[in-house]
């Protein structure tokens, strides 16, 4: 939660491509994404559906399955080792481990036919050796630390005995078992209910200050990012479109894009009749435009925009927009 | 509820008295019914002709339910149903069928609500064949101008529904519900399987239709600010009850039943300089199964007035200023006498809760 002091990161990503290899072409799901993680910070990662935010967090963890592959020249670089290129033993170590994930789905992540005491245990025996009686100690008390009210008793209990919220909180408990220095959670909260989600909010939080876990943070919601992130990073048709701190990425959003889905959506207590739309939909990862892969939905596109696709520029704040280079362009302005 | 919450003096298009749909869950050999499921319990609302009534809640509440059984697509356990005047509940054969072209629906969920092996044109027209209002090449004609007027290419009357993104899709949904030119929608979470950037053009869709063609619209969702953007009225659901009812500005402005004062606060704002207090419930939504006694809000109440008798008496919902309904006895004025509650236990007489830090901004 606060800002990056340390000068070298947890995890650097460089040129990140992950592309699915399939009969109707070649998608790149993730196409040359970078970003630095530091230790302790929360980096948010927002984006739509298919703009490829949640194979970048799998590709984190070396996830992906055929036909989808991590192209050669990406670097996921941990704790100054390139995890692309470690023995896939080495890999499994670190998994679960140093780095955890956190799925959205609490309803399927769990096994139904062991009790979440078993799995929370469970990772305990694999990583620690811990035994039997210890990691089951273990268990309870990360239940306990996790907010699950008479953990020894819920720790007997089935996943299906458990509500969504309660499920969400076991599987943190099963990330954090290790006190990873990384923890990654795709979209934790989205399949919860508002009161439900601002508890696991709460809770994240609590923990990281606990553990200086780091946190990438995995969201289609920008008041999920406003919330608990102290970096964002905004995705859109498999690349970073914008790269900010989050006060400057709400106060003075760049791309056009960011700015767009900030107007578009609807806010308490706002009083407008009508809400700022973009046009158009998502393209196919198969087809992405040549260019800049938002022209055809951007209201500023020029003929520049066609031919040459925009860099996303160094330095805290950056958008991938050429009308960025000078100077904050202004699309999606508010109708009132 | 007793006394019907009306918004002004006309005439209500729907009026809905103590409706109620239960579930039996049956277990054991014979499937006897072991216990009942209140997912709608004693629901009374009106809606005006041209009007948005918004309906939130959380997962379980009852407001899909709620939403289906005004149509009559699950047949509500009980109550009344008065639509344009005629006694819906009432309504058999025929004359249902001739009364549901009035009422109409549409669903959350974009991919499963098309028949995928209709195109579309056929989708849409099949309404309007059922209820004889077109046929042949003017039913065609109508299906063109339909797809006109949601935003979408006359000539995609051809295609399946396969070939169209998510909003495309929930705009077909809504050029089939408007088809046969019905006077209330039921929108039930229309736009939550959506992304922001196509959310905001299925809502505005919305917006301009009900202007251009008079609809009234039950909308249903679990968004706070989609529904406050939405709707005129707006009332708020916990365990298969209006716990408040309230015209959206009042609501935002001045919500008095605790449960819906940590409805706002819990939402995350996209404004990282707007940091409010947040009250944070403890503890899940009870089962619809189990309700608990009383108040069925008092396990995870914060009101400062919290005593046994909240856990006693079930709270009546209640006019507490001009067109503000609320179900909590602790929040005056209440028609729940002091003595009353001191003899169910209580312990704090009422008093006025409204915890303005988290409801708006800081500083």
């Amino acid at each position: 939660m606060t800002a990056p002091t340390a000068p070298s990161p947890l995890l650097r990503v460089e040129h990140l491509r992950t592309y699915f290899h399939t009969r109707s072409g070649i998608a790149r799901a993730v196409d040359d994404v970078s970003f630095d993680v530091y230790p302790g910070e929360t980096i948010g990662v927002v984006g739509e559906s298919g703009s490829g935010k949640s194979v970048t967090a799998l590709s984190l963890l070396r996830l992906i399955d055929p036909p989808g592959r991590i192209e050669a020249g990406s670097r996921i670089i941990f704790e100054g080792r390139d995890l692309l290129t470690a023995p896939e033993e080495d890999v499994r170590r670190i998994r679960g481990n140093r780095i955890s994930m956190v799925f959205q789905e609490p309803m399927t992540a769990l096994n139904p036919v062991f009790t979440v005491g078993d799995q929370v245990a469970e990772v305990a025996r694999v990583h620690d050796r811990a035994s039997r009686k210890a990691a089951w100690e273990r268990a309870v008390e990360m239940l306990s630390l996790v907010g699950i009210p008479s953990p020894r008793e819920r720790a007997l209990q089935y996943p299906h005995e458990m509500s969504g919220g309660m499920r969400q909180r076991v599987l943190i408990a099963m990330a954090l078992v290790m006190r990873p220095a990384l923890l990654i959670a795709d979209e934790p909260t989205t399949a919860l209910d508002v009161t439900i989600q601002a508890q696991i909010l709460e809770l994240l939080a609590d923990l990281q200050q606990k553990f200086g876990t780091a946190i990438v943070l995995i969201t289609h919601d920008l008041g999920v990012v406003a919330e608990v992130a102290s970096r964002a990073l905004v995705m859109y048709g498999g690349q970073v479109v914008e790269r900010a701190p989050v006060r400057e990425l709400f106060a003075n959003p760049k791309h056009p894009y960011t700015q767009g889905l900030l107007r578009a959506m609807p806010r308490v207590g706002q009083g407008l009749d009508r809400l700022v739309t973009i046009p158009g939909t998502v393209p196919a990862p198969t087809a992405w435009p040549t260019g800049c892969r938002f022209r055809d939905r951007c209201p500023l596109a020029f003929d520049r925009c066609a031919t040459e696709a925009p860099m996303l520029p160094d330095g805290a704040h950056g958008a991938r927009c050429h009308l960025a280079e000078a100077g904050t362009p202004v699309a999606f302005a508010d109708r009132a | 509820m007793t006394v019907p919450p009306s918004a002004r003096g006309a005439t209500p298009l729907l009026s809905v008295r103590n409706l109620a749909t239960h579930f039996p869950v049956r277990t054991g050999l014979f499937g006897r019914p072991k216990a009942v499921v209140r997912a709608v319990d004693g629901v009374s609302l009106d809606v005006y002709p041209g009007e948005t009534l918004g309906i939130v809640g959380e997962s379980g509440c009852g407001k899909t339910t709620l939403g289906r059984s005004i149509l009559r697509l699950i047949e509500p356990t009980a109550g009344t149903i008065e639509f344009d005047g005629v006694d819906f509940r009432a309504l058999r054969g025929a004359a249902l069928r001739g009364m549901r072209r009035h009422l109409q629906i549409i669903f959350q969920d974009p991919f499963s609500s098309l028949n995928p092996r209709l195109t579309v044109g056929t989708t849409i027209k099949e309404g309007l064949l059922v209820h004889r209002i077109a046929e042949g090449a003017a039913a065609d004609a109508r299906v063109a101008k339909l797809l006109d007027e949601v935003g979408m290419q006359p000539a995609y009357a051809s295609r399946y529904p396969h070939e169209f993104s998510g909003g495309q899709r929930q705009r077909i949904g809504i050029a089939r519900a408007l088809a046969v030119e019905p006077k209330l929608i039921v929108c039930d979470e229309p736009v939550s399987a959506l992304d922001v950037s196509v959310q905001a053009q299925v809502i505005n869709l919305l917006k301009d239709l009900q202007k251009s063609r008079g609809l009234a619209y039950l909308f249903i969702a679990h968004d706070l600010s989609v529904v406050e953007h939405m709707a005129d009225r707006v009332a708020v659901m916990y365990l298969g009850r209006v716990m408040e009812l309230a015209s959206a500005g009042d609501l935002y402005r001045e919500p008095l039943m605790p449960y819906t004062q940590a409805l706002p606060s819990a939402v995350p704002t996209p404004d990282p300089e707007r940091k409010r207090m947040r009250i944070v419930l403890s503890g899940d939504p009870p089962s619809p199964a189990n309700p608990p006694s009383g108040c069925v809000f008092h396990p995870r109440c914060h009101h400062p007035a919290r005593d046994a008798s909240c856990s006693v008496i079930a709270p009546p919902l209640e006019e507490k200023a001009a067109q503000h309904w609320c179900a909590c006895f602790k929040q005056p004025p209440t028609v729940v006498p002091w003595d009353a509650q001191k003899g169910a236990g209580g312990t704090h007489p009422p008093e006025r809760h409204l915890p303005v830090q988290a409801l708006h901004q800081r500083g």
